[in-house]
């Protein structure tokens, strides 16, 4: 149903090849002009086979202190969810991937692979999760919350008819995800959600923001898409504090906390990386053509040779 | 209500609208626990119990009523999209009480028996079919800490098959949900609230604890019950 999406990540640059920075990830935030693209790396490392000294994913603290997001989110809860539940999905990865295939790629590529179209493989559940977090923690910040401004304004206006429609949408898939998971808003280029077909023609509206859920560990990475922002539904994200009043999390978690400046950024540079991403398809549609003009006049020799019984 | 409203019985063609509403609906109370909420500590604390019975049970109980109510109204109308629309919550609420009811019914205080193994035809198929009563619970540990998210962990009965199975469910699809022939005899709630505000992060702590206040006895009887008399 899928194979659109996922595929093209083998191609094209990784949408998240931004998004958070990792030891070797990308750190966009501190250079906001500068990524580089995956897949070069990728091609690097794939004969190499492992190596001993692959480096392995860190546990990146919060962007700020433990105790910071008190009194709605607190310390105890902070050292359960980054010192415990993150660490053990960071170690775990780092175990389970030493000496595969997956060892020494990004940790957006092992997701994207180890998600398999929806087949899970054993090291998906880790590695989403691992990148679920450091995505989470910097989505807040303390002191946040109130109103985005500018390009991403518009586009929620644009997009959910106004930013208080746009905050209900999200708190409904924030609290009607059944079970463990999240909450996203996602950037989403220009493919129309038909599941089944490539959008035949495409335009600059396609291009649109959305309110999404996902079960467990699953992201919209997986769908192609470019997440922004994030609330964690898991359980142990709120419930020291709020214990079943998960839709008293969420407002907090909204009205306080998120931070709309990451949330802006991520946007920004989404639209490069489309851009990016578009000037690529253009280059390589027009390598093809060019292909096409050379490879149809050897076709019109075919009839010559055909008659002589060359085929094969 | 309105479209309801334009139909008397006399004009009706089809009985099948009326029949539904003259069935009434059937809703849904929290039911009893038969011990205290502070009875199973320490393997499982006060607090959780409260948290877990009053409001988590109490939400899937309400939320369902609601959902079949909503439901009762869109057959009533013949609104399909509707119906369709209500399945999700129905399944993921209904499932909660079904599994939560099961669940209660499933744990005793040590002082009336929590934790005392079977004894007679169910310990035999335990023997039979898992080696001994040590390699279940091994069993059922392993694949209860190994579940991703939110869920249950089930000792069930395949009545088809006649033997025992350990299966385990996602967040709170009921255990048939596995496979029509499968009766849920023990379940084991890994939600994180099941066990959150005592053990954290360490679900494993919380699976080896609560064996010390399973209702063997209880899970003996719906055994036997179940089981195709030879």
């Amino acid at each position: 149903m899928n194979s659109l999406l996922p595929s093209t990540f083998s191609l094209l640059p990784s949408p998240s090849a931004f998004l958070p920075h990792h030891s070797h990830g990308f750190s966009y935030l501190a250079s906001p002009t500068s990524f580089t693209f995956s897949n070069k790396e990728r091609r690097c490392l794939r004969n190499d086979g492992p190596v001993e000294t692959a480096p392995k994913f860190e546990l990146k603290p919060p962007p700020y202190p433990l105790n910071a997001l008190e009194p709605i989110i607190s310390q105890e809860t902070l050292e359960y969810h980054w010192g415990k539940h993150h660490r053990a999905y960071v170690e775990n990865l780092n175990k389970q991937i030493a000496g595969t295939d997956l060892e020494g790629k990004s940790l957006e590529d092992i997701i994207v692979i180890s998600y398999n179209k929806g087949d899970i493989l054993p090291a998906f559940n880790n590695a989403a999760q691992a990148w679920n977090h450091d995505f989470f923690w910097e989505s807040i910040k303390p002191g946040g919350g109130g109103k985005p401004s500018g390009d991403l304004l518009k586009l929620i206006e644009r997009d959910f008819g106004s930013f208080e429609r746009f905050i209900d949408e999200l708190k409904i898939a924030a609290t009607t995800q059944f079970g463990s998971g999240w909450a996203w808003l996602a950037y989403k280029d220009n493919r129309l959600d038909v599941g089944n077909a490539v959008n035949p023609l495409a335009t600059e509206e396609d291009k649109k923001l959305v309110v999404v859920k996902s079960p467990n560990a699953v992201n919209p990475l997986v769908w192609g898409y470019y997440p922004l922002l994030t609330i964690d539904v898991w359980e142990h994200a709120y419930y020291l504090d709020f214990q079943n009043r998960r839709p008293d999390y969420i407002s907090l978690f909204i009205d306080k906390l998120v931070s709309w400046e990451v949330v802006s950024s991520r946007l920004e540079q989404a639209k490069v990386l489309i851009a990016e991403k578009e000037k690529e398809d253009e280059r390589k549609k027009r390598e093809e053509e060019e292909e096409l003009l050379t490879g149809g006049s050897r076709a019109q020799m075919y009839p010559y040779s055909d008659a002589e019984g060359i085929v094969e | 209500m309105a479209a309801r409203a334009l139909f008397s019985r006399k004009t009706l063609t089809s009985s099948s609208i009326i029949a539904s509403h003259s069935r009434g609906l059937q809703t849904f109370t929290l039911p009893d626990l038969s011990y205290d909420y502070g009875a199973l500590e320490p393997a499982i604390s006060g607090e959780i119990m409260q948290l877990h019975h009053q409001k988590h049970h109490q939400t899937y109980i309400t939320n369902y009523n609601k959902a079949i109510e909503q439901l009762d109204l869109a057959l009533s109308k013949g609104d399909a999209s509707t119906a369709v629309k209500l399945q999700s919550a129905i399944k993921f609420n209904g499932g909660g009480h079904i599994n939560h009811s099961i669940f209660w019914k499933n744990l005793t205080p040590v002082r009336e028996g929590g934790g005392e193994p079977p004894h007679g035809s169910l310990g035999w198929a335990i023997d039979t079919h898992f080696g001994s009563f040590e390699a279940l619970i091994q069993k059922v540990n392993a694949e209860g800490a190994a579940l991703q998210g939110s869920g249950w962990v089930w000792l069930g009965l395949d009545k088809e098959l006649k033997r025992l199975v350990v299966e385990t469910t996602g967040n709170q699809d009921p255990l048939v949900t596995k496979g029509a022939n499968l009766v849920p005899l023990l379940g084991i709630d890994v939600w994180e609230h099941a066990y959150y505000l005592q053990y954290k992060n360490v679900r494993p702590d919380y699976l080896k604890n609560i064996w010390k206040v399973i209702n063997w006895k209880y899970v003996s009887e719906v055994y036997e019950a179940e089981s195709p008399q030879s």
